[in-house]
Order: C-alpha cells, then sequence, then structure tokens
C-alpha cells in the first residue's frame, strides 16, 4: 500500500481511496476523487509540506495528510516535471 | 426575473482565488463599504451599483469551496446565502476559467438551491492565455443558467454581466440525489434543506449529513466530468507556466528562504525607519494644534480635557496610521500577487511546532516595530486557533515603543561601563532584551497551543494560487479599509482611555493642586531669575503628579511592587505607560522635574544619583533596572493593543486574557529578577 506522502519528486499516481474521514471530505472538494492522476512538484524546504499537481491546479498539503491518502503509483513510473 | 423592481439585491459567491473580488471591485468601483459579520470577525463587503433603471446592492461572501463549511468563513458564506431573511434576488457564481473542474463544484451546489442565478467564468484571459477553450452556449444549457465570460482585471465582459444579471433564472437542472436524500433525511423536500440542517443545534444528524456530503460531492463530480468533457477543450500537454518557474525559485533550500527573509526586511525597514517620518509629522502637526487651541479657548477645564485629552488622544490613534497603512500596502501586494502562500508554505514546518502557522511570521515580525498593525494582520490567518495564539502572544515581541525606556535604563545600568569583551554592553543588554521577547512569545505559543481548545480541525490543505500583477485597486481598498477600521473602531476605546489617563493625571482628590499652584506661583512672581522660573515649574509639574488620582494610584500600588523594587515614582509611570510604552520616559521627567522630556540626559543623571529615601543606596541599583527592564519586555501595558485585540476578536475575553498571562508574567519574573540580584 503506497500513500501520496512517500512520492518522489515529479512522480505521478492515481488516487484510490482515502484512510480519515473529515480530511476525504476536503480532499474532495479540493478536487482529489479516486481515479484522479496526481504529480508531486514541490517539496517545502524543511521536506514539509508537499505541493501536488491535481486537476489543473496546485495544493499544498502536510505529509500527515498526504498519508491518508492511498495512491497507486503509475505503471510507466516516469519522472515528469510540473507544469503548474 | 421582474424588472419591475427597481432594487435588486445580488450575492457573489465562488472560491477563494476566483477573483471574486477583483470582479466586486470591477462591478462596484469606489461604491462599497466593509462591515462585519454579527459575532464574528469576517469582513462584510457590500457595494452597489446604478444599471438600466435599477439599484443593486451587491455582497461579495467570503470565499468557499463548497456549501459544506470547513472554517468560519465558509460558514458565513453559507448561512448568508441561504438565510431567508437576506432576500438575495440573483446569486453570481464566479469560477476560475482556466481551472473549472473543481470551480464547477460549488457552481452546481449553488444551482441545487434553486434560486436564480448567474455564472461569470472569471479569469477568461488565463484560459486563453492556456489554450483552453470553453464552449459557452453548450455550458449554458446544461448548467441551465446565463453564463458570462469575464476578465474582471481589465473589467471585460462587466456589463454582459449585468445584462445577465437581469436575465438570471432558476436551473432546470438537478445535480444532487434526491431519492438518497429522501432516505437519509426524509422530513426534508429540497437541497436547501440539507444544506440548512447542518447549522441546527441538534447534532445528532452530523454525520448522516457527512455521508450524504461524501456521496453528494463524488456524484457531482462525476456530473461535472461529463459538463467538462463537453464543453471544454484544452491542449494535451501544456507547456510550462510561469508559475512552475517560479515556484522552484520560491521553494528552494537556500534561495526561498533567502527571498523571504528579504521580503521581511523590506517590511520591515519601512515600517520600523520609513514610516517614522510621518509619524512625527503626525506628532508634530497634533502638538501645534494642541498648542493652538489651548492658546485660542479660554483657559479652564474644558480647554485642559480638550488638549491634553481628547486631542492627546487622537494623536495616539492618528499616529499608528502610517505603520498599518505601509504593512498592509506590503501584505495585500503579497496575498495579491500569490506569494503569501509560498511564504506559509515554506514556513509551516517550523511555525506548526508552536501552534502556529506559516501566516503568523509576517505579524509576528511586523510586532518589532508595533503590534498594532501586526494583530490586525492575523485576519490572513485563516485558522481560528492559530489566529488567536498570533494574536494573543505578538505583543510579547518588543515593540517600538519599548525602545526608549530600554535605553534609559541600559544607560543608567552601565553608565561608565562601556565594553564586554570588546563588545558594548549596552548593545548586548538591548538584543538580549529583544530575544528574551522573541522567546517568550514562541513558549506561551506551545503552551496555548495545549490549552486552547478547538471545534475547527488544523490542516494545511490549500491551494497555491498561480501568480498574477497585483491590482493596486484591491490593495489600495485593502489599505483605507484596515486604517478606516482602526480609526473608527479601535479608536475609540484609546480615546476613551486617554481621557481616563488625562483625568488621572490632571486632578486630585483634594484641592491639593490650588495649594501647590498658589506657592509656586508666588515663588515664580518673587524671582527674576528665568533659570529659576523653569526649575519652579517643572518642580510644580512634579508636585502635582505626585498629588493628582494618578500619584494616589502609584502610592497605593507600592506595596504591590515593592516585591519588584519598584516605588510608587514607579508606579505612576507604570500607569501612564498604558497610554503608550515610551510614556514612562516623559513621566519620569515630569516626576524628576527634570525639564524637557527629549532630552532624557539631566533624567539619567537625575535617576543615578537619586539615593533611597533616608539611606546611600542607590534608587535605581542594577536590580531595580533589571526588574523593570524585563516588566518592560512582558508586561501587557498598551491600551492600543488591548483596544486592536478587542476589535479582531471582537470578545473582550481575549485582551483580558493577554492583560492577566503577560502582565503576570512579567509581575513573577521582574520579581524573580530582583530576588536574584539584590
Amino acid at each position: 500500500m503506497i500513500t501520496l506522502d512517500t512520492l518522489k519528486l515529479g512522480q505521478t499516481a492515481t488516487i484510490q481511496e482515502f484512510t480519515d474521514n473529515f480530511l476525504s471530505l476536503k480532499f474532495i472538494e479540493m478536487g482529489c476523487l479516486p481515479g484522479e492522476k496526481i504529480k508531486l512538484c514541490h517539496i517545502a524546504p524543511l521536506g514539509d509540506p508537499i505541493a501536488i499537481e491535481v486537476s489543473g491546479y496546485l495544493l499544498s498539503l502536510r505529509k500527515q495528510e498526504a498519508a491518508t491518502i492511498i495512491v497507486k503509483i503509475n505503471p510507466e513510473n516516469t519522472v515528469e516535471s510540473c507544469v503548474i | 426575473m421582474s424588472s419591475k423592481s427597481s432594487h435588486i439585491s445580488i450575492a457573489l459567491i465562488g472560491n477563494p482565488n476566483s477573483g471574486k473580488s477583483t470582479l466586486f471591485n470591477s462591478l462596484t468601483g469606489l461604491h462599497q463599504k466593509t462591515g462585519n459579520y454579527s459575532g464574528v470577525t469576517v469582513d462584510k463587503h457590500y457595494g452597489s451599483f446604478h444599471y438600466h433603471h435599477a439599484d443593486f446592492q451587491i455582497t461579495d461572501l467570503p470565499g468557499t469551496y463548497s456549501l459544506y463549511p470547513k472554517s468560519i468563513d465558509e460558514e458565513v458564506a453559507c448561512k448568508a446565502l441561504i438565510n431567508d431573511q437576506e432576500r438575495i434576488d440573483v446569486v453570481v457564481i464566479v469560477v476560475d476559467s482556466s481551472n473549472l473542474k473543481r470551480h464547477l463544484l460549488l457552481a452546481t451546489q449553488v444551482i441545487d438551491l434553486k434560486m436564480p442565478c448567474v455564472m461569470a467564468l472569471n479569469m477568461i484571459d488565463e484560459a486563453e492565455k492556456n489554450n483552453i477553450t470553453i464552449y459557452k452556449d453548450e455550458l449554458e444549457k446544461l448548467l441551465g443558467i446565463p453564463v458570462v465570460a469575464t476578465n474582471s482585471r481589465k473589467k471585460l465582459g462587466i456589463q454582459e454581466l449585468k445584462d445577465a444579471i437581469l436575465n438570471a433564472k432558476i436551473s432546470d437542472s438537478i445535480f444532487y440525489n434526491f431519492e438518497k436524500q429522501k432516505q437519509i433525511l426524509p422530513h426534508t423536500n429540497s437541497y436547501k434543506q440539507i444544506i440548512e440542517s447542518q447549522f441546527l443545534e441538534n447534532t445528532s444528524k452530523e454525520s448522516v449529513i457527512k455521508s450524504f456530503e461524501l456521496e453528494d460531492n463524488i456524484r457531482r463530480f462525476s456530473k461535472i466530468n461529463y459538463i467538462v468533457a463537453k464543453c471544454i477543450k484544452q491542449p494535451e500537454q501544456l507547456s510550462k507556466s510561469i508559475t512552475q518557474k517560479l515556484d522552484v525559485f520560491f521553494t528552494h533550500k537556500f534561495f526561498g528562504f533567502a527571498f523571504f527573509f528579504f521580503v521581511l526586511f523590506i517590511i520591515f525597514q519601512f515600517i520600523f525607519y520609513v514610516a517614522e517620518y510621518p509619524m512625527t509629522w503626525i506628532e508634530e502637526g497634533f502638538s501645534h494644534l494642541m498648542n493652538l487651541t489651548a492658546h485660542v479657548l479660554p483657559e479652564g477645564k474644558l480647554n485642559d480635557l480638550l488638549v491634553n485629552g481628547v486631542l492627546a488622544g487622537i494623536s495616539g490613534i492618528v499616529v499608528f496610521v502610517p505603520q498599518i497603512a505601509l504593512l498592509f500596502f506590503f501584505i495585500a501586494i503579497l496575498e495579491d500577487t500569490g506569494y503569501m502562500a509560498r511564504a506559509s508554505f515554506i514556513l509551516d514546518k517550523v511555525m506548526r511546532r508552536f501552534g502556529l502557522n506559516g501566516k503568523s511570521v509576517i505579524p509576528m515580525i511586523s510586532s518589532v516595530a508595533c503590534a498594532v498593525p501586526s494583530i490586525m494582520s492575523t485576519r490572513t490567518i485563516t485558522n481560528w486557533k492559530d489566529r488567536i495564539i498570533t494574536i494573543l502572544v505578538t505583543p510579547l515581541i518588543s515593540c517600538s515603543a519599548r525602545l526608549p525606556v530600554y535605553t534609559l535604563l541600559i544607560s543608567i545600568m552601565f553608565a561608565g561601563k562601556q565594553t564586554f569583551l570588546g563588545l558594548n554592553y549596552q548593545g548586548l543588554v538591548l538584543m538580549a532584551m529583544y530575544v528574551l521577547g522573541f522567546v517568550a512569545a514562541l513558549i506561551a505559543a506551545l503552551i496555548l497551543k495545549r490549552i486552547l481548545k478547538t471545534s475547527e480541525q488544523s490542516y494545511f490543505i490549500m491551494e497555491l494560487p498561480i501568480y498574477r500583477k497585483p491590482q493596486w485597486q484591491t490593495v489600495a481598498m485593502l489599505v483605507y479599509d484596515k486604517v478606516k477600521v482602526f480609526l473608527f473602531d479601535a479608536g475609540k476605546i484609546i480615546l476613551a482611555i486617554s481621557v481616563v489617563l488625562w483625568f488621572l493625571t490632571s486632578h486630585a482628590p483634594s484641592s491639593e493642586f490650588t495649594q501647590i499652584e498658589k506657592e509656586y506661583h508666588d515663588a515664580i512672581a518673587n524671582t527674576n531669575n528665568d533659570s529659576l522660573k523653569t526649575i519652579y515649574a517643572s518642580q510644580m509639574q512634579s508636585q502635582k503628579l505626585e498629588a493628582s488620582y494618578a500619584g494616589v494610584l502609584g502610592k497605593k500600588m507600592e506595596p504591590v511592587i515593592k516585591p519588584l523594587g519598584f516605588d510608587w515614582k514607579i508606579g505612576i509611570a507604570l500607569i501612564t505607560s498604558f497610554a503608550a510604552r515610551e510614556v514612562f520616559v516623559g513621566t519620569m521627567a515630569t516626576i524628576y522635574s527634570s525639564g524637557d522630556s527629549d532630552n532624557t540626559e539631566t533624567l539619567r543623571e537625575k535617576l543615578i544619583t537619586e539615593k533611597k529615601f533616608g539611606t546611600q543606596e542607590p534608587s535605581y541599583s542594577n536590580a531595580v533596572c533589571w526588574s523593570l527592564l524585563v516588566f518592560y519586555v512582558f508586561a501587557m501595558q498598551c491600551m492600543s493593543t488591548l483596544a486592536t485585540t478587542y476589535r479582531e476578536t471582537k470578545h473582550w475575553k481575549w485582551p483580558a486574557i493577554q492583560l492577566v498571562f503577560m502582565t503576570g508574567l512579567a509581575y513573577v519574573s521582574s520579581f524573580v529578577i530582583y530576588s536574584v540580584f539584590s
């Protein structure tokens, strides 16, 4: 089981499910839905929080929050550069 | 909608960063006001415009991501929208065209409320820049409401939007699952009732509503995906944006922090040094005005009240304006360009440990100049608990009004001694005082983090908006608003306290004043020596202050402050410092009748040579000075800060807590310091 906080910079993945009830509600209204493709774009200089590209915009979140999102790393497992 | 009614009430709703406020500015121009939603500290922006023989009243609701609120701001927006009494005729849903998918969530929710709606496809220029094509007619058909493309920054599409508002309609489309709603909340008949039921006192339905929310939003997004597929054409591969390039720099391990400290440095320079010029002009201007008024009006109590009570009080309020205006000028630019979100992003990890927020850094650093604008600037912190903690601890950081007090006391302590290991003693101690204040603020934040309870869950799930050029109208509006709010809201309280302080220092319980005056008038009349006349005059002031209510209070206070090494003279100065901490120096100058308070040299000499009554011990021993220094670092002795805290929290509880905890901390620390040193 891979969670969002373990992604490497530029790695893309697909959201599978959430493990925290309250945060899942927040994530969904921010456009992070199961099946949505995401990409890790920035890591704050001190290692936390992180910023992901999701449905065309940049979203920042703390690692502990990212740990509640279960993802599947895309099969090509390529590292892409971010555009947003 | 009927064109008969000549008053049309509009509400603007949209996600944060949808350009909603800019659109509001474009619609209303300068016809706008800022108020407050009752009971909460969320700004209410409303304005008006005239179009086609109708008066439009328009309210800019706080930004929200959905009608299931997750913060106080969002709750205010939802409640304002569904509240029948607000009598909204048309809802304008503002969306970011370049990021339509996420913005459509709120849009479909609002449409389901069955209110007449219009959609503004705002920031259409950004969508065009990214080669995103939106088929407007198709979108109108699927949503069932008029859709208008706008660019609020360039004021494009504004007239079309006004026309559309006149043609707003209730959509026939339904996006929520009515059957599902009937299952879980059988008594409800509309989507609006579901949204309303969130705000009922009875929380037994909370988990039911949460599960409905989850399903509802997922269902909405599946419909939105269909709409997006039908109405939007976007390129497969986007080119690298400027935002991406800038973010690599702004979140860089070295350059990210370097730039942030550069920003802080600039802000600090402006509010600390540049603001000093207009502040001096204001003070000088008022002092001229006070002289003039004193001479023009007949002498007497009323004259004294007007000049030394009211005018002095107003001067003490207006003098804050340059610092407030400058700080908010910078904050508005940082917010408007999108940099503020990045500053939070890089600092969150450090600040979180102390129960603070990445956005707490700017208020805390600014309070080195003054706590008043800093407390006002905490509005940018959306999390309630983080914001309250920032407000409470910010005044512990040494502000510029403490500097004259520190300088005077340190110069007494180190008279003669100059260096320690080649370093200037005075500079070292001064720096230690600033460090002490900063450390105390962080420790207090840590403690408050454990004490304060909140129902609001803390999270950092936040949009990093794209970088944009600042809008000067938005910047000017914010600065104007903040200055106005301070002058009229906090100002009232400051003025009232100033008048009380004036009364305390200029009135005596009995007729002692007349006796003192008579004595000195005779003495002054009987001498031809001018310098003797000045000495008598300042001695008279000193005796009058001693006899005044403030003097009586100072003496009454003596038993309480004695364990700290303070006598009644310091007691008086502690009371008058409440106007502003630097008044300590002026009051001491009056008490020791050292003449002009601008010239602290004579005062310093007097304090150094002052002996305790009937002994050869110096009154201002090192123990007393250390104790007093520490007292000034910690104590809450500033009525303007308390008034601002009240204004920004809308509750007397918070300034009261601030007063008790800071002054308590000061008392205990000074007691320990005095006991150790003496």
